[in-house]
């Protein structure tokens, strides 16, 4: 047995009212790829910042080949061999490939020969990407080349990976893949954070599991079940959520040859959309990340107003009414984005809750607000979805991305609307919270609304939705039944040779 | 035409006139680049004004008088960096704050100085390149100042884009939590910026008081710092169009009070102004670029029709407040030039509270 390449010993640190970490050990030996699990909350970010130096643990000791390893600051991390790829990427838009790398290595080289080598590193890592452009340019998978290139060049000991592939699309993350078994091959450790136990199982070779910020136990992931993982990260038996047949009733929104501009520089238009929606239907739409998703949840909730006759609702008109008046119909929707699209993130939970449910709930009053129902509509979001935050005057920007996306979702949910719409309901948010995600978007479908989600992960989709369209370059696909679909005819919907080069041009 | 406007004086004069404002403006371009807006470049530019005044006067040496502006510009700066970037304080009632400061502590460290002429600043007379004929004039024999401020826009060009240092001060203004996470001193460069524009806010300042009136006078910046914000803004944070910017405010500047002394009709002027500007830009855009786009070809149509309003409005013989008109018109000519040139990218972090936890 060779000397592990990095050992953690007793690392505990709090934060006032949390323990983040709490007497954490374990060893990282080269060339493996170990793999950190746990639910959002459960101190998986606070540890790999303490290893890449940018928090202090309050007790504990780490040592890296064999010598004690305490680096005051990020920079000292990166001078012994430590990179970090961030799950929100730190980069800078408005700067060029070249220069962003440049920002993430200790001693960068003149910046003719950094382009030169960001070129020769990219070609022998299949990582296309050209170091002169603006990286605001860039698509969600070229942007994570710039940082992990960024990481090679320094050649690393270890590469810590927070949640790579959340915002990647399926051939991005096997050509992320591909790279990281090269790496390994050349005796890099990385050490992988995600919530994709299948992914996991497929690439690690080992698993550390942390809950509440302790260790709970480890295992083998390609020897272990994903059911297995998630219970060791919940800590008890996993809800798996169940649909009971519904019975589909009445037609309650069309969308007829929808075509919308998209508002943003970069954005897909949509073209010829069109989509029946019945009671009690669950209609998930795929599709690789910019093919138009957002400018659909745009059009459905109200954000871009569309023209005369391309939605309905009930038989009305709807094309042309701002979100507020769609929502006083029962018509909602969460987007993707939480923090200031979904949420403000300045403002409390519970102004938060007013912001989007005061007409169904009835939160209003001769144009006031009625805090203390609001402050009850709040509490309840926050107890039904287990939202983990001090209380509903906690503000949205202090909660973590999962709890917050809890909050937002359950937020419009608790408002039984006749249509919800959802883009991604469960990024970034860990297995047990997803469930209950999606048991409560059945829940609703259920009890006779109209349920869109629109997600980039397949296996939700197929988990709970009636129908599937795929949406590809704007353009909807014709919805089939989701049951018996196979994955070549869910590829071939998906838009089949569909060159990820060209994902971002619209 | 002109009469008694001799063209060579007046553009020698330009170079004297832009220098205040463009110190002050290179110094706030830096600060703005790091993602700190401080509005109170108007308060730094009066304290360094009168410090580096008192401090000429008592040393008798400008130099030192400069110096301390400087370091007076940079007290100031320093303050307001304390109060925002340590205490978290609101960057845009903090600046406000900083003026009204500045304006007030200068009128009071003042009395005594009014009237009072500063120590003699002479001109360099450059040997070879101040004999060129013209050209020499015109561009070579300034006072040392004048040369400072040009290399003072030339070495932020080169520390922004061409050094590490320059790249992590960008990086810090584009998106601080990205810089703090990779491990840069958001606060530590922000702070050091935050300095480097009080100081050159000072300098400009002084230039002022000791050279280009040479007096001190209340309020003697008079909005001088405003512009300076406002040409920061129009250059898109760019050193080399801050450059031009500051250069067609002086010149304006200069025009319009030769223009007045000459006792010159304004309405007799305006329509070959605006045409000469008119048959420039089309040379330019046929002759540099070699392409007349649309847009270029709008900006020339706008300028002819100018001209064709403007011979039509003194054809009809109505009346026309000449100084009104040319007292506004650096402000109208330096807004309309930045304007046509400006392309955004306004840092991405400018005037966001930065706090580690988060």
């Amino acid at each position: 047995m060779t000397e592990p390449l990095m050992k953690l010993r007793g690392l505990t640190k709090a934060y006032p009212g949390v323990i983040a970490n709490s007497d954490v050990s374990f060893n990282i030996s080269k060339g493996e790829v170990h793999a950190l699990l746990g639910e959002n909350g459960a101190g998986k970010s606070t540890l790999v910042k303490t290893i890449y130096g940018l928090v202090k643990p309050d007790s504990g000791t780490m040592t890296l080949d064999g010598i004690p390893f305490n680096p005051a600051e990020p920079r000292a991390a990166r001078t012994a061999g430590i990179t970090m790829v961030f799950q929100h990427f730190s980069l800078f838009e408005a700067l060029d490939v070249a220069e962003n790398v440049a920002l993430g290595m200790e001693n960068p080289p003149p910046m003719r020969d950094l382009a030169q080598r960001i070129t020769d590193v990219s070609k022998t890592y299949g990582l296309p990407l050209d170091p002169t452009r603006i990286v605001g340019d860039l698509s969600a998978g070229e942007r994570q080349r710039v940082e992990i290139i960024r990481c090679l060049l320094q050649d690393p000991k270890i590469l810590i990976m927070d949640e790579p592939t959340s915002v990647l699309t399926p051939q991005e993350v096997e050509v992320l893949f591909e790279t990281l078994r090269k790496l390994k091959a050349e005796g890099t450790a990385i050490l992988y954070i995600s919530h994709k136990l299948e992914e996991i199982r497929a690439l690690c070779d080992q698993a550390t599991v942390l809950r509440l910020g302790k260790v709970v136990g480890s295992c083998t992931p390609s020897e272990t079940s994903a059911r297995e993982m998630a219970e060791l990260m919940v800590g008890g038996t996993l809800h798996v959520p169940n649909r009971e047949a519904g019975v589909v009733g009445k037609t309650l929104m069309q969308i007829k040859g929808l075509s919308a501009q998209s508002p943003a520089d970069f954005g897909t238009s949509l073209k010829n959309v069109t989509l029946d929606i019945r009671a009690g239907d669950v209609i998930g739409i795929g599709g690789v990340a910019g093919n138009g998703q957002d400018e659909l949840l745009g059009a459905l909730s109200g954000e871009i107003k569309v023209g005369h006759g391309q939605i309905s609702f009930l038989g009305q008109d709807i094309g042309h009414l701002p979100p507020d008046a769609r929502r006083a119909l029962g018509i909602c929707a969460a987007p993707e984005e939480r923090m200031g699209h979904a949420a403000a993130p300045d403002m409390s939970l519970t102004e938060n809750a007013a912001l989007t449910a005061r007409k169904l709930k009835g939160l209003t009053k001769n144009g006031f607000i009625d805090w203390g129902k609001t402050r009850t509509f709040a509490k309840e979001v926050i107890e039904r979805f287990d939202v983990r935050t001090p209380g509903p005057g906690s503000a949205a920007r202090s909660l973590s991305g999962g709890n917050l996306q809890k909050f937002v979702i359950g937020r419009e949910i608790l408002q039984n609307p006749q249509i919800l719409i959802v883009n991604q309901p469960t990024w970034g948010v860990d297995a047990s919270a997803a469930a209950v995600i999606r048991q409560a978007l059945l829940d609703l479908a259920a009890n006779g609304a109209g349920v869109i989600v629109i997600s980039q992960d397949l296996d939700e989709i197929m988990e709970i939705s009636d129908l599937f369209a795929a949406l590809n370059v704007g353009r909807l696909s014709k919805p089939r039944p989701a049951k018996g679909l196979t994955i070549d005819e869910i590829g071939l919907m998906l838009g089949g040779a569909h060159d990820m080069e060209v994902s971002h041009v619209d | 035409m002109f009469g008694s406007i001799d063209p060579l004086l007046l553009l020698a004069s330009l170079m004297v006139a832009a220098t205040p404002i463009m110190l002050a403006a290179i110094g706030e371009l830096v600060v703005e680049r790091s993602g700190v807006l401080n509005l109170g470049v108007e308060g730094m530019m009066i304290t360094g004004s009168i410090v580096g005044f008192i401090a000429a006067i008592m040393t008798g040496s400008p130099w030192l008088g400069f110096i301390a502006a400087a370091f007076g510009g940079a007290a100031m700066a320093l303050l307001f960096g304390m109060l925002t970037q340590l205490l978290m304080s609101n960057q845009v009632a903090t600046g406000l704050a900083l003026t009204l400061f500045g304006l007030g502590l200068a009128a009071l460290m003042g009395q005594g100085y009014l009237g009072v002429k500063a120590p003699s600043f002479p001109d360099w007379d450059i040997p070879l390149l101040g004999d060129i004929p013209i050209i020499g004039p015109i561009v070579f024999q300034h006072d040392p100042m004048v040369y400072v401020g040009l290399t003072i826009v030339a070495g932020v060009w080169f520390f922004l884009n061409k050094t590490r240092a320059g790249l992590v001060l960008r990086a810090v203004g584009e998106n601080h939590e990205a810089a703090h996470a990779l491990g840069y001193h958001v606060v530590r460069v922000r702070l050091l910026a935050i300095m480097f524009g009080g100081a050159c806010a000072g300098l400009g300042g002084a230039y002022l008081s000791i050279v280009r009136v040479p007096t001190y006078a209340d309020s003697l910046t008079a909005g001088a710092g405003w512009i300076a914000l406002a040409i920061v803004v129009f250059a898109s944070w760019k050193p080399g169009r801050l450059l031009l910017g500051a250069y067609i405010f002086g010149g304006m500047t200069v025009l319009q009070l030769n223009l007045q002394a000459a006792g010159l009709p304004l309405l007799d002027v305006l329509p070959w102004i605006f045409g000469v500007i008119a048959v420039l830009i089309l040379i330019w855009g046929i002759t540099v670029s070699r392409s007349l786009s649309n847009n270029l070809i709008t900006i020339v149509a706008s300028f002819a029709s100018f001209a064709v309003l403007a011979s039509g409005y003194r054809a009809l013989g109505w009346s026309f407040n000449d100084q009104l008109w040319l007292s506004a018109s650096p402000y109208i000519a330096t807004i309309v030039v930045l304007v046509i040139i400006s392309a955004g990218g306004a840092p991405g972090s400018l005037g966001k509270t930065f706090h580690a936890s988060r």
